[in-house]
């Protein structure tokens, strides 16, 4: 293995890391926009607000994480990307920006008609930016993207069977995913009602997620035979493996089983993070660039895997203290430190 | 009106054809907008991430040393509008890194090995600074005083870290270093670490960290100082322009001495940018210091303006005499591409720099003699403008380094047109980002608002020491959706 196969692998964790975390945090968005308005739909929002604002931002940080670690160890294939798929990744930025504008508007818009507003926004960006960056690694998947500045085509790269349906299938595993973690939270929180609220949307995302994820299977078959070969034929046990995470998910949610409950639901996301990462292998670009043509200087990969392993070993007890004062519940907001207005500050 | 919509066409057609004449992508006029307007909404929320905390341990430091409930009020309060505008940073930053490569394709794909590293370190540190902030700021009132304050101690040295970082990739575009180009136009013998140490980085990266800390400082004591104007001068507001204050006026000599170092740096390693800082349009000893005026970049003069014989050789060279390099040795195409934007902004930075000098002398005199604010009703209106003042100062100092650096991306080395993407509709994208970020700008002063104005309310009820016990919630208006949600279980 070339240290460049090891970035590689670096950039395949960080999308995993992303999908099991960031994604979730749009699934929250997306539930919050279906909760309904008023009445209805405030102890579901209030529990996602809850939940979310303490870690939106740190979820966030491994997309930068991917981003800078694309261009610093293969220029190329990002350069190419950024450039072909300008429009979805232009609208997930914009989608980036609305939720966080939300987050930073929410809890003070007093008036209830800008609150609403807000929570529109949030819901919007919500299904926008998974969508878009769905649709983005369909278009590379389904080897759209050529290597070169806008070589592809801007439109149909994107706009295409599959990458739609990966697009629909990241919004759904986001909804899926959340509606698990909220399953959890509203158990640690002690609220049996919203726990059987978000297990039924959990069953019913998991289901619609099954559905996309073989209609993009069926796209990429008639799109991209090469590809659907190599899914097919290669990473069929991790296929397999994330409908058995959603099997044992939807099991133990069945008989009210919490402990495990997210590990499931995040392999089986993890699991199809991998089935791409494994079937396009050693493509960054198929099948056009692979990773050694597409690596920059190996002296930076190598200095890239360092840093890696520095990070490693800085962010590691940081992130032991976060996780421990939040599972203790030491991170909700004291209303007398931040006075009627919740911060969104959480990890900033 | 046939004649308004003749000037409209007039004037399209010379847009069209300079750029055609040009020869420049079309992309490259909105990609640059979107790309400075965006840098420039950041640059704004930097300080805050880097200085701020700073300021916010020195209050809790001083509370804690000597049990001062209002050092620790201001410090609590400090962290928490530090975590809002990390938190607005945080969005503005990631769109950034989106717009690396959407709109410079070209640099990352040709270069991205040789400086993206540091940006690989900025990753790693902006990560933990916001969980030491998160930490910090939830950590008030639950945490033993000290320990509280020795876990938030790092967050500035690690926003040291992160600053270096961007800071080097960006002096890297300035004097690029850590490769040589090959027979085939590309970059080889790259050695990332020797990008990273460039020549550029030290004073770079020492006028911005100080700039921050001016900022921040000068900020966050106009907030306090406008509040004293309005008659509320207690030991809280006093204490609240005290300690920024002191920062700032730490800080601002030295960026004097900085700021002339960094100047005069340039004036050898990146002449071009020098001269048109300086509107020096031929070559020679003797060169006047030029104060505004305009650039004729067709005949290479200068019209108006306030003319100080000799000042700008001797203020580069300590005489008279200096050789100073003028626009007339570049190439008309390798000139900046908007000198009088650059002359204009370097104008208006070491201005308002001289300004803020001024009033720290009169801070420090008056606090040596009375150790208190100054009593001038005149000092205390230009104090309750010298944070924007210093942000105004950032702003074209910012302006001065990139659009100074023009038509370069990487200095001599690769033009900015070479490197922008060709993707359609970065108009479009520009327009949509404009609109997306004067909404978020607003929500955000709206929010900081919001919570000043609740903090004045509490003031008149008793506010309870941070490292007491929790008190009760208060009774009045608690979040309605939370409350519910704490409610909701049996």
């Amino acid at each position: 293995m070339t240290a460049a196969d090891g970035v590689a692998a670096l950039l395949a964790l960080a999308v995993t890391l992303y999908a099991c975390s960031g994604l979730a945090d749009y699934g929250a968005g997306f539930w919050d926009l279906m909760a309904g308005g008023g009445e209805t739909g405030r102890r579901p929002r209030a529990l996602i607000d809850t939940v979310v604002t303490p870690v939106w931002e740190a979820n966030h940080v491994w997309l930068i994480f991917l981003f800078v670690t694309c261009w610093t160890g293969f220029g190329l294939a990002f350069g190419s990307i950024m450039s072909t798929l300008f429009v979805p990744l232009s609208l997930a930025a914009v989608g980036v920006v609305l939720r966080g504008a939300n987050f930073a508007l929410r809890k003070d818009a007093a008036k209830a008609g800008r609150r609403h507003l807000a929570g529109w926004l949030f819901g919007i960006g919500s299904i926008l930016t998974p969508f878009c960056l769905g649709a983005a690694l369909g278009a590379v998947m389904s080897a759209r993207v050529p290597p070169g500045n806008a070589a592809g085509d801007q439109w149909t790269s994107w706009l295409n069977a599959t990458s739609v349906a990966v697009g629909l299938l990241a919004v759904a595993l986001g909804a899926f995913l959340s509606a698990v973690y909220l399953v959890a939270e509203a158990r640690r929180r002690g609220m049996p009602k919203l726990q059987t609220y978000f297990r039924m949307r959990a069953i019913v995302a998991g289901l619609v997620g099954l559905a996309l994820g073989a209609a993009a299977l069926t796209a990429l078959f008639f799109n991209q035979r090469q590809m659907f070969d190599r899914v097919v034929g290669r990473s069929w046990p991790l296929i397999a493996l994330g409908v058995l995470a959603l099997a044992a998910t939807f099991l133990l949610g069945a008989r009210g089983v919490v402990r495990g409950l997210r590990v499931a639901a995040a392999v089986g996301v993890a699991a199809l993070v991998w089935t791409w990462a494994v079937a396009q292998y050693p493509y960054l670009l198929p099948f056009e660039l692979t990773i050694a043509q597409g690596a920059g200087a190996t002296v930076t990969q190598r200095w890239l895997l360092a840093w890696f392993a520095v990070a490693l070993v800085v962010l590691g007890p940081a992130l032991f203290v976060l996780y421990r004062l939040d599972q203790r519940g030491e991170l909700v907001e004291d209303p007398t430190t931040t006075g009627d207005t919740p911060i969104p500050a959480g990890p900033a | 009106m046939p004649r308004l919509s003749s000037v409209v066409m007039v004037a399209s057609v010379r847009i069209v054809s300079d750029w055609l004449i040009a020869a420049e992508p079309t992309q490259l006029l909105p990609a640059r907008s979107q790309m400075a307007f965006t840098l420039m909404f950041h640059i704004i929320l930097v300080p805050m991430g880097v200085a701020l905390p700073a300021l916010m341990l020195i209050a809790n430091y001083k509370g804690l040393r000597r049990n001062d409930p209002v050092a620790l009020t201001l410090a609590r309060r400090w962290s928490h509008a530090a975590g809002l505008t990390f938190a607005v940073g945080a969005v503005s930053g990631t769109v950034l890194s989106f717009e690396m490569g959407l709109l410079w394709p070209g640099l990352t794909q040709k270069y991205g090995d040789v400086f993206g590293l540091p940006f690989a370190i900025e990753g790693v540190a902006f990560f933990l600074e916001a969980i030491l902030v998160a930490i910090y700021i939830y950590g008030w009132r639950r945490l033993n005083g000290w320990t509280h304050f020795w876990l938030g101690f790092p967050i500035p040295f690690v926003a040291l870290v992160g600053a270096f970082s961007i800071i080097s990739a960006n002096a890297w575009m300035n004097t690029p270093a850590g490769f040589t180009i090959g027979p085939n136009g590309e970059p080889t013998n790259i050695d990332p670490i020797a990008a990273i140490f460039n020549k550029a980085l030290p004073l770079e990266l020492a006028h911005f960290v100080v700039a921050a800390y001016m900022a921040a400082g000068f900020t966050v004591a106009s907030i306090y100082v406008v509040g004293w104007l309005r008659g509320r001068r207690d030991r809280y507001h006093r204490l609240g322009i005290l300690i920024p204050f002191t920062v700032a006026a730490i800080a601002t000599p030295v960026q004097f001495v900085v700021g002339d170092s960094i100047a005069r740096w340039l004036a050898s390693n990146q002449p071009a940018k020098f001269s048109a800082m300086e509107v020096v349009t031929q070559s020679g000893s003797d060169q006047p210091e030029i104060i505004f005026g305009r650039y004729d970049a067709d005949t290479n003069t200068v019209s108006g303006g306030i003319r100080i014989p000799g000042l700008n050789s001797f203020l580069t060279g300590g005489s008279r005499d200096t050789y100073v390099q003028g626009l007339n040795v570049v190439p008309a195409e390798n000139r900046p591409s908007n000198v009088n934007i650059v002359h204009t902004a370097f104008d208006i930075m070491v201005g308002v720099a001289t300004l803020l000098v001024g009033l720290v002398l009169w801070f420090a005199i008056a606090y040596w003699r009375r150790r208190q604010v100054p009593r001038s009703k005149l000092f205390l209106w230009v104090a309750s403008s010298a944070g924007v003042l210093a942000y105004l100062a950032i702003e074209a100092g910012w302006i001065v380094t990139e659009v100074g650096r023009q038509p370069w991306i990487v200095y001599n080395i690769e033009r900015t047109s070479d490197t922008v993407t060709k993707a359609d509709g970065v108009w479009i994208s520009f327009i949509v980002v404009l609109v997306l970020y004067t909404g978020l700008g607003i929500a955000t002063v709206t929010v900081l608002r919001a919570m000043s104005r609740r903090w004045r309310r509490q003031d008149t009820g008793d506010e309870a020491a941070p490292y007491g016990p929790r008190p009760a919630p208060e009774p009045e208006a608690p979040d309605p959706e939370v409350d519910t949600a704490r409610r909701a279980g049996p």
